[in-house]
């Protein structure tokens, strides 16, 4: 099963190495990892997708609490969380091509963020889902290159992940 | 003004330490230039692996947390095995390292390792310092993590550039304020209440007690606590030295080398309480299967440790000295007769193995008459192999202490840690038990011991054996001996011992071993005893 798991850290160097040594230990393999800032410039988000059973999510869990500049983990509920994926798709296209990819893209709410004489550049961000989809539709012009970025997830409703007493 | 180094040596005055052990080199010159002008004193050990398994004996024997030092690359690589061994037992150690200068830091430059990231698997927390500003904060906290909570080692690595760095002035924080870190120490109330009741509706209980109840100092509690509730104790060798051996409620060691009587009773019992102890595999191989059986109460400070190993019916997350204290007060007497007797009839089912020889000295026979012998706060130091399994099965603890490397099972840890512990309570008799295999791994340590004057005594079981990892060829590679054999290999170690200049002397029988024994017992300073032992003799 894939877990989402929300940690806020203190943002010191070192810390990304530590959290990402507690999956490789077990022989966990990150699906997917984001960082970033938060409203408070000394914390930082680390948010991780994993394929794992409950015992080793729960142990890890557990040995995340551990590390000093973890502050907060949360395993976060399936359906309680609105996540989505940022991809960068490079897709080749001639004169003729551009115009059914620019309605491909105006389908599927992508942006076309670069054009060049034989390609075109195509920003996304949506579920894992709609990402596939939308690679499936590009495929058959030809893609030259895509960069993927980690899953960003974040509660719905007034739920948030931050630390207790702030 | 005033230098990082300075500071460094401020901040370990204001901890209340007394000494270090460490090995000086050039990246930590600027902080050893430093020890000059402070009354700590400074222990120079012969290789920096046992200025961690000696600041690890400190640790254990006092109650500070004990401090090594060591030089950038190798100095600090040296002493990762040390700080494994810490880890593993939870035991308090600061580790200060130097470092190349900050502007050279990756450049591989010379005798630059990258010690924060190398320890980052087997440490509590690491700091690399990068402003001597910073170093009295790191200090306190470093101090803090080691010794609360779970305890463990921690490191700080401090470049020749950030220990040279001056600052405006000195302050020291009068607390650590860390946001992600806020151990527990109270179990909760409700948890503890389901707790008595289990123990109330239980009719066969067993009480498992492991390293953390040492670690939190618990032992009146526990020992309260079997009295009160009449529960029969067994122990993990970490665990060992808690109940007293000769006490009504205790039934020995359990584990792969274990008594079969506390394992028998484990295996039995419809409620297990262990306290402070990971259930790890050379303790309970089949933990999951123990769980279906019996009700498991799991108390343990470390709330990682709660289901990691094995699922705890009722967890209680807490300082043991707290939770078993509470435990020991509330908790009432309803144990069936017929269970305290069946046990302690198992006890006397399976009797202590072995008989005295006279062509060669009975390991297990000779710890007996050994623990008769000692005081009864005296500090035994077990190495690892069949020595330490001699050690943990026959010797008596009374009010003193056992200290092994039961996590880590790091040979060569014994004479290091012996040496810490009698640093640490100079009035107690210390002895150390190893074997020749783990004698060899750290007796260049006898110079740190004759020239620091630290009066240990040492038992070497010689064999010539590789004993423990024999008996595994013999149980599971069809007797096919490898690399096990130290046969024409030894030195002669009463000689290597008067080379020193330390006394020592050989033993061949049960006999001449107790004579010499009490002869080392009386001497007032290190002493080597040699015992010949018949490679054949077995752990249990």
């Amino acid at each position: 099963m894939k877990y989402t798991i929300s940690i806020l850290v203190e943002n010191q160097p070192g810390v990304l190495y530590k959290v990402s040594g507690l999956f490789a230990r077990r022989g966990f393999n990150i699906d997917s990892l984001a960082v970033g800032e938060t409203e408070d410039s000394t914390i930082s988000r680390i948010t991780i997708v994993v394929n794992g059973d409950e015992h080793i999510v729960e142990q890890v869990e557990k040995q995340l609490n551990k590390v000093i500049q973890v502050i907060k983990v949360r395993v976060l509920e399936p359906e309680s969380f609105y996540s989505c994926y940022l991809s960068l798709i490079k897709v080749s296209s001639n004169a003729q091509q551009r115009a059914e990819i620019m309605k491909i893209a105006e389908l599927m709410r992508a942006q076309i963020v670069d054009v060049a004489t034989d390609c075109l550049t195509l920003q996304f961000t949506d579920s894992t889902e709609r990402t596939e989809t939308l690679i499936s539709l590009l495929k058959p012009y030809g893609i030259k290159e895509i960069v993927r970025a980690g899953a960003l997830a974040i509660e719905k409703g007034s739920a948030i992940a931050r630390r207790k007493g702030s | 003004m005033i230098s990082g180094a300075e500071i460094m040596v401020k901040c370990l005055e204001n901890e209340g330490v007394s000494y270090i052990f460490g090995y000086p080199g050039a990246a930590i010159c600027p902080f050893y230039d430093c020890i000059t002008r402070t009354k700590i004193k400074h222990v120079l050990v012969r290789q920096e692996q046992n200025a961690a398994h000696i600041a690890s004996g400190y640790a254990r024997a006092s109650t500070k947390p004990g401090v090594c030092v060591a030089t950038s690359g190798p100095g600090a690589t040296n002493l990762i095995t040390g700080i494994a061994t810490a880890y593993m037992d939870s035991i308090p150690l600061i580790a200060i390292t130097g470092q190349v200068n900050s502007w050279l830091l990756g450049r591989d430059v010379f005798q630059e390792a990258d010690i924060t990231g190398a320890c980052q698997p087997f440490i509590k927390h690491s700091y690399l310092v990068k402003n001597a500003a910073d170093l009295p904060r790191v200090f306190k906290e470093a101090f803090h993590i080691a010794t609360t909570g779970r305890p463990g080692p921690v490191l700080i690595d401090v470049p020749t550039d950030i220990q040279l760095q001056e600052v405006e002035a000195f302050n020291y924080p009068a607390k650590a304020d860390i946001i992600g870190y806020k151990p527990r120490t109270q179990g909760h109330p409700i948890q503890i209440k389901k707790a008595l009741q289990a123990i109330k509706d239980a009719e066969r209980p067993i009480i498992c007690c492991g390293g953390g109840v040492v670690l939190a100092g618990a032992r009146d509690q526990m020992v309260e606590f079997a009295k009160n509730s009449g529960i029969p104790v067994a122990a993990t060798m970490m665990g060992i030295g808690v109940m007293p051996m000769d006490s009504p409620y205790y039934l020995g060691m359990i584990g792969s080398h274990g008594r079969s009587s506390a394992n028998k009773a484990m295996s039995e019992a419809d409620l297990v309480i262990l306290c402070g102890a990971r259930v790890g595999d050379r303790a309970v191989a089949a933990p999951e299967s123990l769980a279906e059986k019996a009700r498991i109460i799991h108390i343990d400070i470390d709330p990682a440790e709660i289901g990691k190993n094995m699922t705890a019916h009722i967890p209680i997350v807490g300082d043991i000295r707290l939770v078993l204290g509470t435990l020991a007060e509330k908790v009432e007497n309803t144990v069936p007769q017929e269970w305290v007797e069946h046990v302690f009839s198992l006890k006397e089912k399976y009797p202590p193995r072995g008989e005295a020889r006279e062509d060669f000295v009975e390991p297990r026979v000779f710890i007996r008459d050994l623990s008769k012998m000692m005081q009864e706060d005296a500090i035994l130091v077990a190495d690892v192999g069949e020595n330490q399994i001699w050690a943990a099965r026959n010797f008596n603890v009374k009010e003193g202490r056992f200290l092994t490397s039961g996590g880590l099972g790091t040979m060569g840890y014994s004479v290091p840690a012996a040496i810490g512990a009698k640093i640490a309570k100079p009035r107690r008799q210390v002895v150390a038990v190893c074997g020749d295999g783990s004698f060899q791994m750290c007796m260049c340590e006898l110079g740190t011991l004759i020239q620091n004057d630290v009066p240990v005594k040492i038992i070497i079981m010689e064999n010539n054996r590789l004993g423990m990892v024999r008996e595994f060829q013999d149980r599971l590679y069809g007797c096919r001996h490898i690399g096990t054999v130290l046969e024409n290999g030894n030195p002669d170690f009463v000689k290597l011992a008067d080379s020193y200049g330390i006394e020592a002397a050989r033993a061949v029988n049960n006999a001449q071993a107790v004579e010499l024994a009490r002869k080392m017992l009386d001497s007032k300073k290190a002493f080597i005893l040699v015992c010949s032992v018949d490679p054949e003799t077995p752990s249990i």
